[in-house]
């Protein structure tokens, strides 16, 4: 298929929550379906997903997300321990010769059956969440939606990795941090767009974002919400890491009122779209990307 | 009747540490002589599933009670699968505590008197930001 060897998936992702992550992923991706493109957007956030407020969705298909975790065959248990053992996660234990499972520890490793000398243990599914598609203004819109008592991420943002992949565009809205499900989402990217905040915290947690891509080796550069507030230090360090930003959205009131009318920026302020406009430009030219992983400034 | 109790230090005239998963150690009591050793809880550390190993590391000492503070429902499950009775909402000095649980001023926790993984730093632990 063409469409997979020229696709390009660029992942928004932030250093903490409310930074405006989902605002530009949106917009982005409503520019680009805009300008005739195939483009699909993946709503990673699963403990919280919200693109969907924004681009209204239709729903067409969900489906749901199973993981396996181990059950034990009580007649050929031994009680020998080695499964709790084999457990990285205390999701197995054996306490008087009796298996406890714990299916909401439990990371689906296999290892447990796989130890198991009596053959004990099989495999069984349960869902932890699922994942729902749909579209919105020619955007092929995939979300995931964790199971409220889950703690396993990373299975439903893999769910809807995994659904995506028809359009030749993907943009990645993941979850805010620095931890497993967020390098779960931007992994696979080509390209990731920090977004942050002009502020002291907005820049302590894009030092921490930055240190994640370039341990994954992903190209990437920054987007500053509310740009003109603060007091340039993020603009600061993005020049002495030689990072660059590509996208600068000002502090309006107007945006924040569409934001919360559940309304697109660009549908209702025009004089903005270019903004994406050239963010995308930027991204896509690669013959001029200054874009990098930061390793030629150090 | 050997207890474990959750201790902020290694004596009897220590307090009962209110944390199970996440407590330095534990002094495993013997009720009737009130003989008693130190067990460092080697779970403290654990990035998640504290509780259940420290459960576990109890049960294996062969205790027949535990005096804590606070017992999450993972523990909780891994103590009544091995028959050890949890006495939650113990606090004071450790020999008065178990003074009290020999006189019979205590009685069995029905059931788990925290959410799972509230004993990790930062409160939050495991579980999860949503707003
Ligand atoms: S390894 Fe297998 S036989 Fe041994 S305790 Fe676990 S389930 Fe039972
Ligand atoms: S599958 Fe892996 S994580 Fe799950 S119980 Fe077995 S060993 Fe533990």
């Amino acid at each position: 298929m063409t469409a997979a060897n020229n696709r390009r998936t660029i992942a928004v992702a932030s250093g903490k929550g409310g930074t405006g992550k989902t605002t530009i992923s949106t917009n982005l991706a409503l520019v680009l379906a805009q300008q005739g493109k195939s483009v699909e957007l993946l709503d990673c956030d699963v403990e919280e997903p919200n693109c969907h407020i924004f681009l209204k969705p239709q729903i067409h298909s969900s489906k749901p997300v199973n993981v396996l975790y181990p059950s034990v065959i009580q007649d050929k248990c031994t009680g020998c321990g080695v499964c709790a053992q084999v457990c990285e996660y205390s999701a197995i234990v054996v306490v008087k010769n009796k298996v406890l499972v714990f299916p909401g520890l439990c990371h689906s490793c296999g290892g447990c059956t796989l130890f198991c000398p009596e053959e004990a243990l099989e495999e069984v599914e349960r869902q932890v969440g699922i994942v729902e598609e749909g579209s919105s203004s020619g955007i092929h819109v995939i979300q995931g939606l964790l199971d409220i008592t889950e703690l396993m991420s990373a299975a439903v943002i893999n769910g809807v990795k995994k659904s995506a992949g028809l359009s030749d565009i993907v943009i990645i809205d993941s979850p805010p941090g620095t931890s497993c499900p967020v390098i779960e989402s931007v992994k696979d990217a080509d390209f990731v767009l920090l977004v942050t905040e002009p502020t002291p915290f907005g820049l302590n947690d894009l030092k921490l974002a930055v240190g994640m891509v370039r341990q994954l080796g992903i190209p990437f550069a920054v987007a500053i919400n509310r740009c003109d507030m603060g007091d340039g230090e993020v603009q600061r360090y993005c020049d002495d890491e030689h990072i660059r930003i590509i996208l600068e959205i000002p502090d309006d009131i107007r945006i924040a009122q569409a934001y919360s009318r559940g309304e697109m920026i660009i549908n209702v302020l025009h004089e903005y779209k270019g903004l994406f406009v050239q963010c995308l430009e930027t991204f896509f030219n690669q013959k001029d990307p200054g874009l990098n992983t930061g390793q030629d400034g150090q | 009747m050997k207890i474990a109790v959750s201790a902020t230090g290694k004596s009897l005239d220590d307090q009962v540490d209110a944390r199970l998963g996440r407590v330095q150690c534990f002094l495993i009591v013997d009720t009737e002589t009130m003989e008693f050793h130190a067990l460092d809880n080697a779970s403290i550390n654990a990035g998640g599933g504290a509780g259940i190993q420290t459960a576990q590391m109890l049960s294996e000492q062969n205790v027949k009670a535990v005096l804590t503070g606070n017992c999450g429902p993972n523990a909780f499950q891994v103590f009544n699968a091995a028959g050890i009775q949890v006495i939650v909402g113990v606090s004071g000095v450790i020999r008065t505590a178990v003074e009290q649980f020999k006189s019979g001023a205590f009685s069995q926790a029905a059931t788990p008197n925290v959410a799972p993984h509230s004993g990790m730093k930062g409160g939050g632990g495991m579980g999860r930001g949503r707003r």
